[in-house]
């Protein structure tokens, strides 16, 4: 049987009296890619939060390489973090280092390699997302689309067996967007990585995932492969798919 | 009853800041026992400590020259000139030096730790941390305490002897000879002048680190609440550093 990379359940989160998460149960098996589809603010960032600790659920289970991770210390959650990567929505690069030294951080603080070794995985790592020249650069001198990548080489630095995107290829142009997604796809078809992709755009949704869910308003509305999913009878997700055009705006 | 509630409000928020900063300085003792790498602390020492030298020069030179120009003419009248090196040398190792010292690092550092923590807070740089199995109070809060705690007294030194010069500039002035000065302050002064100045400065070095990166840390979203987090945190610092000058000062030189 696959391993569960992450499982929720019956998970509920709500900030103060404002409800986000309502009974979200779902599983991501290894090698999976699954994408997390829903319109701005219906709670696909802070369910990925959840996913790597960043915030508790108010209620519910969160598993995380099967080991239950909602009410453990900070220290054990680092212990299980050493192996998963993020790529944040607006990169979250850590300015007072070159784009080279963002790379190399984790691998400097978490492994014993040698210089020679790290500055070896810094340059493959940002070969793969096409920024070669770009180590010594500091990320004020980049464009948005550049540092998105640079967050995506320093995500895949220790080589994780688990990703999480939140909105890849939001801000970048189509052609950015799809060298993106190819690399998703690439981690998962050689090197066998899990990831779950929160994104609005489906084209990116079509081609990376292999199971697509729609949150609405904090519960999972819709799930399963790509197919089902834009067969769906469902109104929410057709109008979420097409965007909502040909709809007169309310008067 | 209203004015009752809004005291009792008042009381209770100003415990639980305090009581996040007690808990904050606790964590990031627990936190030494992974030894932050050198270098972190070198760059902060830098940053926080030689980068305030020279508003730290200025501010205890004019100090000095200050106290020593209110107080001479009245000296010299009662012929009580050769007390004004000791008098003054006093003035600057006990209380003016540390509580100067604390109010511009306070302004200065603590102001610049909120500041770049809360920025890292705001753009998701601290979740980054977090995410890649880093404990920001180990690699962000124990850097700077260790720094603040070493550069603030280290600063205080500086500042002594800047404000005593300062001293005896004017006192040069007024006619009274660097033998005069020099001896006054050999006659009068004590080691505990100085080393109870420096026991405050490393309290306030405390204060200013922790208090900067609790408010750092504690920032909300956006530039707005940036701006917010930095003058909280250089308000906190300096009515603590003048509280704890006040109970410091009475527990070492009643």
């Amino acid at each position: 049987m696959q391993q569960e990379m992450v499982k929720l359940v019956d998970v509920n989160k709500s900030y103060r009296d404002r409800q986000v998460l309502q009974h979200i149960n779902f599983t991501v098996k290894k090698g999976e890619t699954v994408a997390v589809i829903g319109a701005s603010g219906s709670g696909k960032s802070t369910l990925l939060k959840l996913l790597i600790g960043l915030e508790r659920p108010t209620s519910g289970e969160v598993w995380l390489k099967e080991q239950e991770i909602s009410k453990i210390s900070e220290d054990e959650l680092n212990k299980i973090r050493l192996n998963v990567g993020m790529v944040f929505q607006y990169s979250a690069l850590f300015d007072s280092m070159s784009v080279g030294e963002n790379v190399a951080f984790g691998l400097r603080e978490h492994s014993d390699l040698s210089k020679g070794q790290i500055e070896e995985i810094v340059e493959e790592k940002l070969a793969m997302v096409g920024l070669e020249n770009f180590a010594s650069y500091l990320p004020n001198e980049l464009s948005g689309g550049m540092r998105k990548r640079v967050s995506l080489a320093r995500a895949l630095a220790f080589n994780p067996d688990l990703v999480f995107y939140d909105e890849p290829s939001s801000g970048l142009d189509p052609i950015m967007a799809g060298k993106i997604d190819n690399i998703i796809r690439y981690t998962q078809e050689k090197l066998n990585m899990t990831s779950v992709v929160v994104t609005h755009d489906m084209n990116s949704a079509y081609y990376i995932a292999d199971r697509i869910m729609m949150i609405y308003q904090g519960q999972i509305i819709a799930a399963g492969d790509v197919k089902s999913i834009r067969s769906s009878s469902d109104e929410r997700v057709q109008e979420f798919l097409s965007g909502g055009r040909g709809k007169c705006p309310k008067e | 009853m209203i004015i009752f509630e809004k005291i009792g409000a008042y009381v209770l928020s100003l415990l639980e800041v305090i009581g996040g900063f007690i808990l904050l300085f606790v964590r990031a003792i627990g936190q030494m026992r992974h030894l932050p790498r050198f270098r972190h602390i070198l760059q902060q020492m830098s940053h926080l400590g030689v980068d305030t030298l020279p508003i730290v020069s200025l501010t205890m030179l004019f100090t000095g020259m200050v106290v020593t120009l209110q107080t001479a003419s009245e000296f010299i009248r009662f012929g009580a000139q050769s007390t004004i090196g000791g008098v003054v040398t006093i003035a600057v190792g006990r209380e003016l030096g540390p509580v100067l010292v604390g109010v511009v690092s306070a302004g200065r550092v603590g102001a610049a730790i909120t500041a770049e923590i809360s920025t890292m807070k705001v753009t998701e740089q601290i979740d980054a941390l977090r995410v890649m199995a880093m404990n920001p109070i180990g690699y962000l809060v124990v850097p700077r305490l260790i720094a603040c705690l070493l550069m603030v007294p280290l600063l205080t030194v500086f500042g002594d002897i800047i404000g005593s010069f300062g001293g005896y500039v004017i006192a040069r002035y007024y006619g009274i000879s660097q033998f005069v000065y020099l001896q006054s302050i050999n006659t009068f002064v004590v080691v505990h002048d100085f080393t109870g100045g420096l026991f405050k400065a490393m309290v306030f070095g405390i204060i200013i680190a922790i208090i900067g990166c609790y408010h750092g840390l504690g920032a909300q979203e956006g530039a707005e609440g940036v701006g917010k987090a930095t003058t909280r945190s250089v308000v906190d610092a300096i009515i603590l550093i003048f509280f704890t000058n006040c109970l410091l000062s009475m527990l070492l030189y009643r």
